[in-house]
């Protein structure tokens, strides 16, 4: 079975990029399976149910980070896929983690971003980008060919060697080449890994001490004066 | 080396037929695209531009040299013939203007030395178009819908300096189009420009008529609109100079619409 993780920030496109390349793997007579991963509020699973007549799920982390929950869950949902009958199976995740990322060394890493969201963003978002390997730019449509064009720039930067494809969304306009790439991955098999570092350790806020200040903590601290810039492996 | 490109028919918003089934362009060719608000004429240059091949929702395939697009076209921004000029009339990057087009120059594959110079020529092509000049220093969101435009063609034309520009819709941002395309012209292109004005119409090879999304006719300009379009320029800088005047605060007293008949 193919699987996709797909990641992005609130809004920027998951479900409209995924909805199209269901769409179209089902046309090509694979099967496929969706599976959502958000933290409180999702309805994509009942959406793409009615609309595309596909097996789907979703769970919510809740108190836990999404990716933590991914890690958690993951192995469950493809067990759950491959009953369905899946050869394709489709995780949508909030992602909302800029420290983690939910991609696995198996499959299909797929960042989704919007090019309406200002040329900062991608440096904003570490792992979630660095170790995707195709970063989605949706919402074409909606700005200038040069603001496309300087916006992949800004993501080859920080991602060089991530395959960038930009999109509309809304018409499935450049779905195409993403759902060959997909078709192209080899299949995924547990045991799997997570393909970034978790964060070190278990920190004190984790198991519920609220104070502010380094002070009141032990283990992994820091104070303002010690900055690292994060930008992922 | 681009010598032609090639629309091949598709279908409508209703999907039935564009009525034109193959258009073809040449290199210098200057072609409008017209048709009411609303059927279709944005939607035939993004086919362009996005090297339609039965993949976008119009089912058009667009041909270069009469194959489909490389690749590389899509993939890589420098090899990308086509600057498409589009009807947005703001800006969503949060940059300064200089930054926004040396990144734009490198992506576009400009010289390295060259760059600054090129952001600069750019910035000063925007200028000519504008009523107030807009600064390298700016912010690209703070611009005027005019200011955005011009620098948007200013881009096409210096930045990307691809053999094909497509425009939509040139005189809706209260830029000097006239100039606009007198700069642009100076340049061997394959033009192609979505617009309502018949100045810009008859100063073309050849218009493409819109209607309901299809593609309804190809009418080449003929002599006898050639011969006219002269007055229609006359007539239509008797109502830019009214307009600057208006611009400038002055009172209209009408005199250069004498000579106009
Ligand atoms: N114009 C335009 N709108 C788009 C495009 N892609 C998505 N949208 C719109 O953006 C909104 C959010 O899209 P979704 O696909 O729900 O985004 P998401 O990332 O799944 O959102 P969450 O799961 O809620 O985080 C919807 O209104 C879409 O119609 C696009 O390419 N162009
Ligand atoms: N061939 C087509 N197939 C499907 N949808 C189409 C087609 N042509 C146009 N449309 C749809 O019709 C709508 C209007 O089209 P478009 O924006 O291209 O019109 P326009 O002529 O540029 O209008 P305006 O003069 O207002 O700019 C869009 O939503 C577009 O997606
Ligand atoms: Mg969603
Ligand atoms: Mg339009
Ligand atoms: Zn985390």
């Amino acid at each position: 079975m193919k699987l996709v993780i797909c990641a992005g920030p609130a809004t920027t496109g998951k479900t409209s990029v995924l909805r199209h390349a269901a769409r179209k793997l089902l046309e090509q007579g694979k099967q496929v399976a969706f599976f959502k991963l958000d933290v409180q509020f999702a309805e994509e699973d009942e959406e793409l149910a009615r609309e595309l007549g596909i097996p789907t799920r979703k769970v919510y982390s809740g108190e836990l980070c999404p990716d933590h929950c991914g890690v958690m869950v993951l192995g469950d949902a493809m067990e759950w896929a491959e009953r369905e009958g899946a050869k394709v199976l489709l995780v949508e995740t909030a992602g909302l983690c800029l420290r983690c990322s939910p991609y696995v060394d198996h499959g299909l890493g797929v960042v989704v971003l919007e090019a309406t969201s200002g040329m900062n963003l991608p440096l904003k978002i570490g792992p979630m980008l660095s170790l995707a390997d195709v970063a989605v730019v949706t919402k074409v449509d909606r700005v200038s060919q040069a603001e496309r064009e300087v916006f992949r720039a800004r993501i080859m930067d920080v991602a060089p060697d991530v395959t960038i494809r930009e999109v509309n969304a809304l018409h499935g306009i450049g779905i195409d080449p993403l759902v060959d790439r997909i078709l192209a991955t080899p299949d995924a098999e547990l045991p799997m890994q997570l393909r970034g570092n978790p964060p070190v350790g278990t920190c004190t806020i984790c198991v519920g001490k609220k104070d502010i200040g380094w002070q009141a903590h032990f283990g992994v601290v820091r104070t303002l004066e010690n900055q690292v810039f994060y930008r992922g492996e | 080396m681009i010598r032609d490109i090639t629309v091949m028919g598709g279908h409508g918003r209703l999907g039935r037929p564009d009525l034109v089934r193959k258009i073809q362009f040449n290199m210098g060719d200057v072609i409008s695209i017209v048709g009411p608000t609303g059927s279709g004429k944005t939607t035939l240059i993004n086919d362009i531009e996005l090297f339609a091949n039965g993949n976008t929702p119009s089912g058009r395939q667009v041909l270069f040299n009469g194959v489909p697009a490389p690749i590389e076209y899509r993939d890589d921004p420098s090899r990308n013939p086509i600057a498409l000029i589009t009807q947005h009339t703001t800006f969503l990057s949060d940059m300064p203007v200089d930054a926004f087009l040396t990144t734009h120059a490198k992506v576009r594959g400009g010289n390295p030395e060259d760059i600054t110079r090129l952001a600069q020529e750019a910035i000063d092509f925007a200028n000519e178009l504008t009523g107030e000049p807009l600064a390298a220093e700016s912010r690209m969101t703070e611009l005027s819908g005019g200011q955005t435009r011009a620098l948007l063609i200013a881009d096409a034309a210096i930045i990307c300096s691809t053999p094909i520009v497509l425009l939509d819709e040139v005189e809706n941002a209260g830029i000097h189009r006239t100039r606009a395309i007198e700069l642009l012209r100076r340049y061997r292109k394959i033009f192609v420009f979505v617009t309502h004005d018949p100045r810009i119409a008859l100063l073309s090879d050849a218009r493409i008529v819109m209607k309901g999304g299809r593609i309804m006719d190809f009418i080449v300009t003929d002599e006898h609109e050639r011969a006219f379009s002269i007055k229609v320029a006359r007539l239509d800088d008797a109502l830019a100079s009214l307009r600057d005047q208006l611009r400038n605060g002055l009172r209209l007293c009408g005199t250069e619409l004498e000579g106009v008949r």
